[in-house]
């Protein structure tokens, strides 16, 4: 736990844990609302969002590459209510015709433009490069205290700090509201709750999270942080405040293990290179999610109907 | 546009000609099996097997390389890729039965961690000395560059066998589609169909790897089937014109895609499909959104169009703009207002039935029949000429309106 901790490992575990946190947060009600592919349509959607912002403003910079993710993500959601509600389609279908089409704009503006003097292609979008956010700068852990080694932090880090402490606030802000209506719509919508307005802002937080957090750590962390965690959580409590403390640990647990795996796993058989972190940090979250679904406490189904059982 | 018409012709080389044979049989066999999921509505299980195809292609390339093989065989990728498909399958049913996790928490489980498995041997694999040439990420969105002609074969014949197990398999599947309870009480295990639908649909995808790639076969399964499904309401139709939708895309696109470089196969199938899903969504008849308006707009006539002949009958002023461009059009009213003969005439004929339907809510308690009052409904569509003179013994004979 040396300066070379510091140096290489530090930075891409804190960005690994804080962008699981700031998915498994928003993931926890969309798991509970049956809305969990939203999180899959979004991260796909993000790719044509980067590509036009790239298109446009010709940089690869990164704030606008996060608004034309974000942007894409919003149009995707409205495009998806648009299909369901025009063509009278299941929410499912709907989805699925929406960011399969979309993803595939983006691949073929992709390789209609010329990207290939800048770092943008499908498998970077896909995998991310939680490796290479190393803290060039760092000597050791007292650079912690070192006001121009802190300036060299990676600017992920600080764009993800941001947005997970956003996404933190917004969940105590709105956490009545979003708990009534996730559980009981109607009740909420007695209540004079803006139950459309609520399911929307959570969408959107979700697309906030899921952009900061693929610019760091690619898109397959974040359909897997926004379900895996929440999921495994699910099984283990009955209360939603428990929840969402069982969701957060385990999202940080499978970031670090699978930060750790993946860095010196390889090392442990005798093999030279890491894997994807980003790959690991996901498989680690399933087998979290695995052993929940086998010993969770409350990991059955109470109060099965017939017909459901079936 | 030569260079397309003529990839549309197969005149595009030989490689072309195999990618557009392959695509069209894959879309008609993507698109037939995709419509069964797509009415038994868990099109987005597809999305998961497709994920799931990831690790077992690597698993298959690593173990072949270890036998001595060439790692690059495709039947062996795709065997590979088959067995990880049918974990994730039977991982997402497992999970969405026994445990209170909802389908698509199990869906977005599965999809995302076998992926991320997927991801991570491909990083080992790229660090072996064989590994380097593998292209292996062609699986992620398809690669028909340098398609060899066994690689068509195999699309081939699977597409083939496909299809003759969706034509075999459709009744039950259908059934179980539409309704599984009333599939169970006739008999049928509804597990194995569904185990069979699901069977198909992992089929598709694995055929579909090399050319589109598991992350957009997904849409050539659902897109075709929710399209077709714009068109008809028999679920036979459904799923053979969601065949030829699908045969069409991949044909179509293949072609477009050979005829200019820098036009990927897979996104250029899917976005041919995404363009006859968005006609079909604005311009089907009856369950399209031009058709809805175009009812919206008839039912709107048809209400300002009553309304205003009661007022007429009232002798009361009409201001509505659009009850008064309605009555002005069917010539019930002169510009000015005042009505015409035969508004006069329609306005009596309104008014009078309107009394009726009063007579007849008091004669008959059946309510089956008065129920049917809306306004719109003509009364000789409910009541018989017979029953119609009974009402009209009780108001008597009609009296003139005003002014006629």
């Amino acid at each position: 736990m040396g300066a070379e901790f510091v140096q290489f490992s530090l930075t891409p575990i804190l960005i690994g844990i804080l962008a699981s946190i700031a998915c498994a947060l928003p993931g926890n009600f969309l798991v509970l609302r049956k809305q969990a592919l939203i999180g899959d349509a979004i991260s796909h959607v993000v790719l044509p969002g980067i590509v036009v912002a790239f298109l446009i403003t010709g940089s690869v910079a990164a704030f606008p590459m996060l608004l034309g993710a974000a942007g894409a993500a919003i149009v995707a959601v409205i495009l998806i209510e648009a299909i369901k509600r025009l063509g009278n389609i299941e929410p499912g279908a709907a989805m699925g015709v929406a960011f399969t089409s979309l993803f595939a704009g983006g691949v073929l503006l992709l390789e209609q433009s010329d990207t290939s003097s800048v770092h943008l292609d499908v498998e970077h979008a896909l995998m991310g490069n939680l490796e290479s956010l190393i803290w060039f700068k760092a000597q050791g852990w007292s650079s912690l205290w070192d006001a121009e080694a802190l300036a060299g932090l990676p600017d992920e880090l600080i764009r993800i700090a941001v947005v997970c402490a956003l996404v933190t606030v917004l969940t105590v802000i709105f956490w009545r509201p979003l708990k009534i209506s996730t559980f009981d719509e109607s009740f909420a919508q007695s209540l004079g709750l803006p139950v459309g307005a609520i399911g929307f802002g959570l969408v959107v937080t979700a697309a906030v999270a899921a952009v900061a957090a693929f610019d760091a750590v690619g898109s397959i962390i974040v359909i897997a942080m926004f379900i895996c965690p929440p999921a495994a959580a699910r099984l283990m409590t009955n209360s939603l405040e428990r929840q969402v403390a069982w969701s957060l640990l385990f999202a940080a647990l499978s970031a670090i293990l699978g930060y750790v795996f993946a860095g010196y796993g390889p090392l442990w058989f005798g093999a030279q290179n890491a894997v994807s972190a980003a790959g690991m940090i996901a498989a680690v979250s399933g087998l979290i999610l695995a052993l929940a679904c086998l010993f969770g406490p409350y990991r059955s189904r109470v109060g099965v109907g017939r017909e459901e059982a079936v | 546009m030569d260079a397309f018409v003529q990839a549309l012709f197969l005149g595009a080389g030989y490689n072309a000609a195999l990618v557009g044979i392959g695509a069209a049989l894959l879309g008609f066999a993507a698109g037939a099996s995709g419509t069964f999921l797509f009415l038994r509505k868990r099109a987005l299980v597809s999305d998961a097997v497709a994920h799931a195809t990831l690790p077992g292609v690597g698993l298959a390339f690593i173990i072949m390389v270890a036998l001595g093989m060439d790692g690059r065989s495709l039947v062996g990728l795709l065997a590979g890729s088959a067995v990880t498909a049918g974990i994730g399958l039977v991982l997402v049913e497992w999970m969405s039965r026994k445990t209170r996790l909802s389908e698509d928490a199990a869906i977005g489980a599965v999809l995302s961690v076998f992926f991320g498995i997927g991801i991570v041997l491909l990083t080992i694999i790229q660090t072996m000395s064989q590994g380097r040439q593998a292209g292996l990420e062609g699986f992620l969105l398809g690669s028909t560059a340098g398609m060899l002609f066994q690689d068509a074969v195999v699309i081939a014949i699977g597409g083939t066998l496909a299809v003759a197990a969706i034509f075999l398999l459709r009744r039950p599947m259908t059934l179980v589609a539409f309704d599984p309870e009333y599939a169970a009480a006739s008999g049928y295990d509804v597990r194995k169909i569904d185990l069979a639908m699901m069977g198909l649909v992992m089929a598709v995808t694995v055929i579909g790897l090399k050319l589109v790639g598991l992350i957009l076969i997904v849409a050539m399964l659902i897109i075709p089937a929710v399209t077709a499904r714009f068109w008809t309401e028999k679920s036979d139709t459904v799923v053979w014109s969601a065949g030829i939708l699908g045969a069409v895309s991949g044909y179509v696109g293949a072609a477009i895609s050979a005829s200019a470089p820098a036009l990927p196969t897979g996104p250029i199938i899917v976005l041919v499909s995404a363009a006859l899903f968005t006609l079909s969504l604005f311009f089907a008849p009856a369950r399209g959104v031009a058709a809805a308006v175009i009812r919206r707009q008839r039912f709107q006539a048809r209400v300002h169009h009553r309304q205003g002949l009661l007022a007429l009958a009232r002798q009361e002023p009409i201001h509505d703009k659009l009850t008064l461009k309605v009555l002005g059009r069917d010539g019930l009213i002169r510009p000015d207002g005042v009505a015409t003969d035969a508004g006069r005439a329609m306005a009596a004929k309104v008014a009078r039935d309107e009394r009726r339907w009063d007579v007849a809510r008091e004669v008959h308690h059946d309510v089956s029949l008065t129920g049917r009052y809306d306004g719109l409904t003509p009364i000789e569509d409910v009541f018989t000429p017979d029953e119609i003179a009974q009402f009209d013994d009780v108001i008597g004979k009609p009296t003139a309106v005003e002014g006629a």
